[in-house]
């Protein structure tokens, strides 16, 4: 009881704390801009351990946030080694070679307007399809080691990359090309100074979205066999088991490498389309 | 219509690409198989028998369309079309899970989405929380929600549609915020000027102008939700669905199975966006909004 008051409590105080910062004069400044999420994840994170302990939630359901971050310390060797065959091994070898596969051959394709026409439309179709559905067949074909969930990412990023890289090639106007064909430009020098430079926001874009798919594929692919570490055989063999606490330890560790993995390539973004409006900010 | 010819080009070279290789990929099978009767095979003979192997590495392309056409078409001729060996059972096991969860997601996601633009504390609380959260990989709570609850006892298609929801609510949160946001300052003056209240302005200004972001987002969270069903039947040990077949595919080595399930998940999931799309071109020519 005395849990479920003081959950109760503490919902109602952050409540309107957030409601008072949000309407207050300070509500522009970065502080408050940075405090009011913070506190909403607080509340919920507070409320999740207050209605497990309070109604006697049994762990094998629902463990407690305390009892998930006592895990994460305790097995940070485990946590690690996993993090190194998915993440490292698995998700960014892949997103390195799909993601510059697939760069490459959008310069290739964007060189005849014939096979632009034709691959873009299956490139937008194929992006839209389960590819996650390949993972069986490249793992029978490459092994249950890292090199079939890398072979899954560079399937999973290769047509967002694609599709967006294409797009992009096409972003400079007609002006801008034929001012570099009056400097009497190669074909080389118009790619690199301007449609390239001018395509990075697009490809950007298209690099951003497939950070996220690169971690799914890492850890779903491990879903259909996997050496003994890895996230996703983690997951799946501590589900088994019913340790959950472990399973949410990798959770977290997954969600914040997909964060700080999304966050490098937008800083890099950042530092290389400082030109854009969208970046220039006001 | 003047793409056409380009369209099939590029699928007539996949398919060749395809074929090719695997006349490669299962060309060493026949060789061995050869080896050990002690026969030699000419050129033609190991591409034929590259076509026509019972587990091959790579299955033809027409193997995999005669094993979809035997396991749905010849299923409904011979009347049974709802067995556990047709695919269309599987397939519509699948995708009543998504449209479930689908439907769940995006109706919890505009409401989220409403309250979000209406509402200052929630916007500025929730929403950095839903931006973040397309940069996780929700997919990996698959398994412990359909085990969780399994244990209490919730099992059928009721855990793959939370899934489902799950995976196509941020998407539609975040595509519906930005499409409630879309009408100018100035129309949102005028309607002040005309005393409109707040419910008005929401249906009549609102609402409307922010159909071609939500049209954007449902295609995106249908195909998400997709993922997430054929996702969410993998850790309940392959009885029905896709994603059942798929595993079911990859524990027995029946290659031409797991690329007719893969077939099937993918014209499914063309069929829903493409349904979609269309929706979306019909709303907005009616509205006047087609480009």
């Amino acid at each position: 009881m005395i849990w479920l008051g003081g959950v109760a409590a503490f919902w109602a105080a952050a409540l309107a704390l957030n409601v008072w910062l949000s309407n207050s004069a300070w509500r522009r400044t970065w502080a408050v801009r940075l405090a009011v999420p913070a506190i909403f994840g607080l509340t919920i994170l507070v409320v999740w351990e207050g209605l497990v302990r309070g109604l006697g939630v049994p762990s094998v359901i629902l463990p407690p946030p305390t009892a998930i971050g006592a895990r994460i310390a305790s097995s940070t060797s485990i946590l690690w080694v996993d993090f190194v065959q998915t993440f490292v091994k698995g998700a960014l070898s892949g997103y390195v070679m799909g993601c510059s596969a697939a760069v490459l051959t959008a310069i290739v394709i964007d060189r005849s307007p014939f096979l632009k026409q034709g691959l873009l439309p299956v490139g937008n179709f194929i992006a839209a399809l389960p590819i996650i559905g390949t993972a069986p067949i490249l793992v029978m074909w490459f092994g249950f080691d890292w090199q079939s969930k890398a072979a899954v990412v560079v399937a999973m990023v290769f047509f967002p990359v694609l599709v967006n890289t294409v797009q992009g090639l096409a972003a400079s106007d007609p002006m801008q090309r034929d001012l570099m064909r009056t400097w009497s430009a190669s074909y080389g020098q118009t790619l690199l100074k301007l449609r390239l430079p001018a395509a990075m926001p697009f490809i950007f874009n298209g690099l951003k979205i497939a950070t996220t798919l690169a971690l799914i594929g890492a850890i779903v692919a491990e879903f259909f066999g996997s050496p003994i570490r890895g996230m996703g055989f983690r997951i799946s063999t501590e589900v088994g088991r019913l340790a959950l606490d472990m399973v949410w330890a990798e959770i977290a560790v997954a969600a914040l490498a997909g964060s700080a993995f999304y966050g490098l390539v937008a800083l890099a973004e950042r530092a290389v389309t400082f030109w854009h409006p969208s970046q220039r900010g006001e | 219509m003047r793409s056409v010819l380009p369209i099939l080009t590029v699928v007539m070279a996949i398919l060749a690409l395809w074929y090719g290789a695997a006349v490669m990929l299962n060309r060493q099978w026949t060789l061995d198989q050869a080896a050990r009767a002690g026969q030699d095979l000419t050129i033609a003979q190991i591409v034929a028998d590259t076509m026509a192997q019972d587990r091959p590495k790579l299955p033809a392309p027409h193997q995999v369309g005669a094993e979809l056409w035997n396991t749905t078409g010849a299923m409904v001729l011979e009347g049974r079309a709802f067995t556990r060996r047709s695919l269309i059972w599987h397939g519509w096991v699948t995708l009543s899970a998504t449209l479930v969860g689908f439907g769940i997601g995006t109706g919890l996601g505009i409401l989220l989405a409403v309250g979000i633009v209406h509402n200052r504390a929630m916007d500025m609380s929730v929403m950095p929380w839903a931006i973040a959260s397309q940069t996780i990989p929700i997919l990996a709570i698959a398994p412990m929600i359909i085990v969780v609850l399994n244990s209490v006892g919730i099992s059928g298609l009721l855990p793959k549609a939370i899934i489902s929801a799950y995976l196509s609510f941020f998407p539609v949160v975040v595509g519906m915020v930005a499409g409630l946001r879309s009408p100018d300052r100035m129309q949102l003056d005028l309607l002040r000027t005309y005393s409109a209240s707040p419910s008005q302005a929401f249906w009549k200004l609102r609402w409307p102008s922010s159909m071609p972001y939500l049209f954007t987002s449902l295609k995106v969270g249908m195909a998400a939700s997709l993922v997430g069903a054929i996702v969410g039947e993998l850790p309940t040990g392959a009885v029905r669905g896709l994603g059942a077949r798929l595993l079911a595919g990859s524990y027995y080595g029946q290659t031409v199975q797991i690329w007719s399930a893969l077939f099937a998940a993918a014209i499914l999931a063309a069929t829903l966006v493409g349904i979609i799309g269309l929706i979306q071109r019909i709303t907005l020519k009616r509205m006047g909004m087609a480009r």
